[in-house]
């Protein structure tokens, strides 16, 4: 076990814990976004960049601080470990430059992506950007692509983050998917077009962060925080067969798998579950879905946002204190 | 005149054949060690020497040897990056293709000190013909007993292969090589875990230059201490520097490190001068990744002492006012040259370059790279020179491999020494649009 301090919050893990999962486990505010990392997909992270903090001990032997900044979601935690994140000023100039560098080739088209209200990257931009852009060059397109019968690559919108790149590596068979070219002219590919095919394909639409890849059968059917997530499942040969409904009045619009609150999938579905049983009789249907993400879906519907909800049972002496003498906005109850 | 290490012989007729190489002493170290040394003295001598890397950073071969780890039952490797690609940057091919004995030689002694029973040269793929010597070289080597099982009767056993890159300057970062030896996209690794640990196919590596490997034959013969008597303080031994650009004199040239800049560009014995007798104006001292710095500050450092050809005066200053020793690119530059198109033209490299993985490189790259082409055509604003610095900046430090800084690092220099040419740029746009229009000090006085 190591036990570490993150932004003054201090946190046992087990060893080789990275970074940005230990401090999930405090979790709250403080936990660094995430662009590329996806924990159910090994060899992710360290792509984006989004994620890097300060650290300002190494460990307990050998106390001095990281001469970079290091990216949370692939560095493992020593024990004795100080990091910085939203305590460092220099931390957050640097997010603000990565957010930059991530919107300078991306079309800003929310008004007509299918992500929009569900992107991590509108999520990220949010919450760490500035709202101006420096930026006056041409910025990169493609053409859109099929890249299978139900899933469209949008190439434009794509941040690289390999994460659909790993999906299809680990829990398909073939691997006909991948990154073509070099630096910003790479792009994610099958190289042959329609050529996905198999039963687990849809995921790819799961994972993607960003409006790059869409469920055909969902496009420009309606913004996401106009429909109703519905958990449900059904019994399929397949797959686990638990999966999110997303209602409009009677219709079942999209069918997604089920994502925890750093957005990333629990259970991989199938093709069959997500593109073809869009009917209420094939499902058995268990109640409202929480979306846990900062995400104008919850917003509008079953709660209100919990703000600087208290999440840590050992908070320092120090905060304790200031927070009794400034307790936490608490809405909803 | 300096002491040359390694390319004593490098005229000899015939030299890349085994058996003019074995005549002018060839392949003594391998006999020195396998039959008089165990490993850890082989690798105790180049500790002893103080042999920095002389592929670009200058970390100590020793110290990263002893780093490498050493399981029970698992392999380990050495992996020789030949992958020399650096604008500025061609010693190692002619080392290769002139005494490519010289480095298998250096890959048999370093692979017996780091127990290493398989070991690669990763070569650029543009050199295929240098691949064909080594080749060729490692053929007589095998046949000669140098290579294969039981060495010189010792008990070690050495198998050394050569393998092509796809021609990506990428893959000469180390990880990223390892990637491509394994088959892979060139993509840089996140670490740790260090190559030491986990490089090639999961297994504890050490990749090391052309360059430093050539170095330990003459280690191993002449010993450790002797080789560190020569150069200054911590930058012992000799070094190849492949000069280009302006001078009267382009080539490689092995100096002892310590030898003074001026002297290196101005005496007959080395660059001779700048070309047509014009004036020196900006040198890229290691390849294009350094930071360039103007005559005044590549010949004296700011506090008005000698620069020298060691790691730590090239540096002295750090970058405000210094650069680095780099892998020996020495690009000189005459009053001719435009400051701001030589830094889009670097610039235009490391955007076509950089591997695409992480953001701030891949969209960095390519922001810096149009930003200057703006200026240079007479587009620019004054607001974009310290946007460059400022995207420099967002990438520097903040990358997986070193090609992010690499590419930050020769923008923010070129800013920081030569404003005033981008102020003329953008103050003078038709002016300086015009194909081979240099900025003048004195043009912008009238």
């Amino acid at each position: 076990m190591a036990k570490i301090t993150f932004d003054g919050v201090e946190v046992e893990v087990p060893d080789g814990t990275t970074i940005l999962n230990a401090a999930r486990q405090i979790g709250g505010s403080i936990v660094p976004p995430a662009m590329c990392y996806y924990t159910p997909l090994k060899g992710s992270g360290g792509k984006c960049r989004a994620c890097l903090v300060r650290v300002a001990a190494g460990s307990a032997k050998d106390p001095r601080p990281m001469p970079k900044l290091v990216a949370s979601c692939v560095t493992p935690v020593q024990d004795g470990m100080v990091v910085e994140n939203t305590t460092s000023e220099q931390v957050l100039n640097v997010r603000k430059g990565i957010v930059e560098m991530l919107l300078i080739n991306h079309p800003l088209d929310c008004p007509v992506c299918d992500q929009a209200g569900e992107c991590d990257l509108q999520n990220f931009a949010f919450e760490h950007g500035v709202s101006t852009t420096r930026y006056q060059e041409e910025r990169r397109t493609f053409e859109k692509i099929d890249i299978g019968p139900l899933i469209q690559l949008h190439m434009t919108r794509c941040i690289l983050c390999y994460r659909c790149v790993y999906t299809a590596n680990q829990i398909t068979d073939n691997r006909v998917h991948g990154v073509l070219g070099r630096g910003d002219a790479a792009e994610i590919g099958t190289y042959i077009e329609n050529i996905i095919d198999n039963d687990f394909s849809g995921n790819v639409i799961d994972v993607c962060p960003v409006g790059a890849l869409t469920d055909k059968t969902f496009r420009f059917k309606s913004r996401v925080w106009f429909t109703k997530p519905v958990n449900a499942h059904r019994d399929c040969p397949k797959c686990s067969g638990n999966v999110v409904l997303w209602y409009k009045g009677k219709d079942v619009l999209r069918t997604t798998a089920r994502k925890d609150q750093y957005g990333e999938v629990k259970e991989w579905i199938c093709n069959e579950c997500r593109f073809e049983k869009k009917e209420t009789s094939d499902w058995t249907i268990e109640g409202p879905a929480h979306i846990d993400r900062s995400s104008v879906i919850s917003a509008n519907h079953y709660e209100l946002p919990v703000l600087n909800q208290s999440v840590v049972a050992d908070l320092p002496e120090s905060t304790q204190r200031d927070l009794e003498k400034n307790p936490p906005l608490k809405l909803g109850n | 005149m300096g002491r040359k290490l390694l390319t004593e012989h490098i005229n000899v007729e015939g030299i890349n054949t085994f058996e003019v190489y074995r005549k002018h002493g060839g392949y003594r170290s391998v006999e020195k060690a396998l039959k008089t040394m165990t490993p850890d003295e082989v690798v105790e001598e180049v500790k002893k020497s103080g042999l920095r890397g002389r592929g670009g950073a200058g970390f100590p071969t020793g110290m990263k040897w002893s780093f490498l780890a050493k399981p029970e039952g698992v392999p380990r490797y050495l992996v020789c990056n030949a992958d020399e690609s650096e604008p500025g940057t061609f010693k190692d091919r002619q080392l290769m293709s002139k005494l490519p004995h010289l480095l298998i030689e250096g890959m048999i002694t370093s692979s017996y000190a780091l127990g290493a029973n398989t070991s690669y040269i990763y070569i650029r793929g543009e050199l295929l013909y240098v691949l064909r010597i080594l080749e060729k070289a490692i053929a007589e080597a095998y046949a000669a007993g140098f290579l294969g099982k039981n060495i010189l009767g010792s008990g070690y056993d050495l198998d050394l292969h050569v393998h092509p890159g796809g021609g990506a300057y990428i893959c000469g970062e180390e990880t990223a090589l390892l990637e491509s030896l394994e088959g892979k996209r060139g993509n840089p690794r996140n670490k740790p875990p260090f190559p030491a640990v986990q490089g090639l196919y999961a297994r504890p590596t050490v990749v090391n230059n052309v360059e430093s490997i050539a170095a330990v034959p003459v280690i191993v013969n002449e010993g450790g201490d002797e080789y560190a008597k020569i150069g200054v303080g911590r930058s012992t031994g000799t070094k190849l520097i492949s000069a280009c650009g302006h001078l009267n004199k382009p080539g490689i040239y092995e100096i002892e490190l310590g030898l003074p800049v001026e002297e290196f560009i101005y005496s007959d014995e080395y660059c001779g001068g700048i070309w047509k007798g014009r004036e020196l104006k900006a040198v890229v001292a290691g390849g294009s990744s350094v930071p360039i710095l103007p005559k005044e500050l590549i010949l004296k450092t700011a506090a008005g002492e000698k620069r020298l050809m060691t790691y730590e005066s090239l540096s002295d200053g750090g970058f405000v006012t210094g650069t680095m020793l780099g892998s020996g690119g020495f690009i000189a530059m005459d009053e001719t040259t435009c400051i701001v198109r030589n830094t889009w033209n670097f610039s235009r490299f490391y955007h076509h370059e950089s591997c695409g993985q992480c953001s701030p490189c891949r969209e960095g790259t390519g922001w810096m790279e149009k930003v200057l082409h703006r200026l240079e055509h007479g587009h620019g604003h004054m607001e974009d020179i310290d946007l460059l610095v400022s995207v420099a900046k967002q990438i520097e430090g903040n990358t997986i491999c070193p090609l992010g800084e690499a590419a930050a690092w020769p923008v923010a220099a070129a800013v920081r020494h030569f404003r005033h040419e981008f102020e003329w740029h953008v103050t003078h746009a038709k002016e300086a649009a015009q194909p081979g229009a240099v900025y003048r000090a004195n043009a912008v006085l009238v």
